[in-house]
């Protein structure tokens, strides 16, 4: 399974993604951009089944854009994971649940960064710092040992590359390509590529 | 909006289901309605369906199944090729399929899992890209094209259809390619492959590959891929097609038995 990463900093979000796209033993793609621009201020990186996580993303995404024509305010990134959350429940108690694993990701100019961890069945949890997929099992160590409250963007970033370094060493599925985006006070913005190129840099 | 016209008729998997109420009487609702299929009349299909195929059951089905079929974009457009081969189990069932489908003059798609499958959700495919274009007078996007097909198997994900297609062809004055298939997957790239020769023509296709591949050489490398699969797959075989996809419309470049093709590249490896 491909990898989700992210990290609350003291005034920004980041995520990191894999890009590959499996089916089977094959890698489909090596491409895909598996982290999701909903709104100026909100990011949902999301993993799992195929079919699954672009569907259930675009709803959820279409229908926090329809809150805002609607309201003329958005939804704060807080109330966005749980509609997100709520949604997701309420499909698991039917015969077609979502297997979908996401990281939702949002800055309020009030509130401040927001990092929300939501599993498939829809677990929600507001983090410091989370993970999905077998990638992340790597990563919960070394949040611990190098994350730290007023941490700043090249620091995060910095993170990111040791999570994607430990990945390419230690997991036996291929994962050279990793997305970087942040979400700050200034907006969405995607960062370099963490490749195993530029990882030997 | 058009696209929201065609959606709103999309039946729900419910829908589906309620058809058979009781499992005795038989629906015959998908003659009229065709995105409306009737689903086996017993419960959980994807469960029940998979033992009639087991080999163990009294009652064996097979479905046409082994192909391969790929699809890659290049400066000149998009080169298609498929091999024309459907079997059940170990049977030949035919070696003249056209795995390409030929949608409008501006669209193709290529065929892969299910035969039947892919030639009924290719039927209702073309009628629902003639319909757009009657409502809206103007041809339909791939974009557009490829969420309708999207949906539609997505409304019948774990249902037990089995798909994989590659769509191409030009739209906003360029071309563009796409992969489906019966996850519910929809997503553009470079090269693709689908079917249970893939692997083998993925070989040749991936270490051939270049974006400033000149047109001869592209339609090259697709029938060498795909003849390579056939030499290597059991389930593929019979006529190499092969399609060029421009902005403008399509051009069907080659059709030649894969035992040809076999007979011209053993003797050039022999000079």
């Amino acid at each position: 399974m491909e990898s989700i990463i992210g990290i609350k900093g003291k005034d920004f979000v980041m995520l990191a993604a894999d890009s590959t796209h499996p089916h089977s033993i094959m890698v489909l793609k090596d491409d895909e951009n598996k982290i999701h621009k909903i709104s100026d201020s909100l990011l949902i990186a999301a993993t799992g089944d195929a079919g699954d996580t672009v569907q259930f993303v675009e709803y959820i995404s279409k229908n926090i854009l329809l809150y805002k024509m609607r309201n003329g305010y958005e939804l704060s990134p807080k109330a966005a994971a749980y509609f997100t959350r709520k949604n997701l429940a309420d499909y698991l108690r039917t015969r077609y649940a979502y297997q979908v694993w996401l990281l939702v990701a949002g800055y309020d100019k009030k509130e401040g960064p927001q990092l929300t961890f939501i599993d498939y069945l829809a677990n929600t949890l507001s983090v410091k710092h989370g993970a999905h997929g077998y990638g992340g099992m790597f990563c919960g160590s070394i949040f611990d040992k190098y994350h730290h409250d007023n941490l700043t963007q090249d620091e995060a970033y910095e993170i990111m590359r040791k999570c994607a370094r430990e990945i390419q060493k230690r997991l036996i599925i291929s994962q050279p390509r990793f997305h970087v985006q942040v979400v700050d006070t200034n907006g969405v913005k995607r960062l370099e590529d963490i490749t195993t190129e530029n990882l030997k840099d | 909006m058009a696209l929201n016209d065609i959606l709103k008729h999309m039946p729900s998997i419910n829908d589906a289901y309620n058809d058979f109420k009781a499992c005795e009487e038989l629906s015959f609702a998908n003659l009229t309605q065709n995105k409306v299929l009737s689903v086996p009349p017993y419960c959980n299909p994807v469960e029940n369906l998979a033992k009639l195929q087991e080999g163990n059951s009294d009652v064996k089905i097979h479905f046409d199944h082994g192909t391969t079929t790929l699809g890659f974009i290049y400066q000149g457009g998009v080169v298609m090729a498929v091999d024309s081969r459907a079997t059940g189990g170990q049977y030949i069932g035919s070696q003249s399929v056209r795995k390409v489908v030929e949608i409008n003059d501006l669209l193709l798609g290529t065929l892969a899992g299910g035969a039947a499958d892919c030639t009924y959700w290719y039927r209702v495919l073309t009628s629902e890209c003639r319909l757009y274009e009657l409502r809206n007078k103007k041809k339909i996007s791939l974009a557009a094209a490829t969420k309708i097909m999207n949906n539609i198997i997505y409304s019948y994900k774990n249902s037990g259809l089995s798909m994989g297609m590659i769509l191409a062809g030009g739209d906003m004055n360029q071309v563009s390619l796409y992969y489906l298939d019966s996850d519910g997957t929809r997503t553009t790239g470079k090269v693709f492959s689908v079917g249970s020769g893939s692997i083998f023509a993925l070989g040749v296709l991936d270490s051939g590959y270049k974006w400033d591949l000149k047109d001869e050489d592209a339609y090259e490398l697709g029938r060498r891929s795909i003849y390579h699969a056939t030499h290597r797959d059991a389930y593929s075989g019979g006529t190499v097609r092969v399609y060029h996809v421009k902005k403008d419309g399509w051009n069907l470049i080659s059709e030649e038995d894969c035992l040809n093709l076999h007979r011209r590249y053993q003797a050039e490896k022999n000079n």
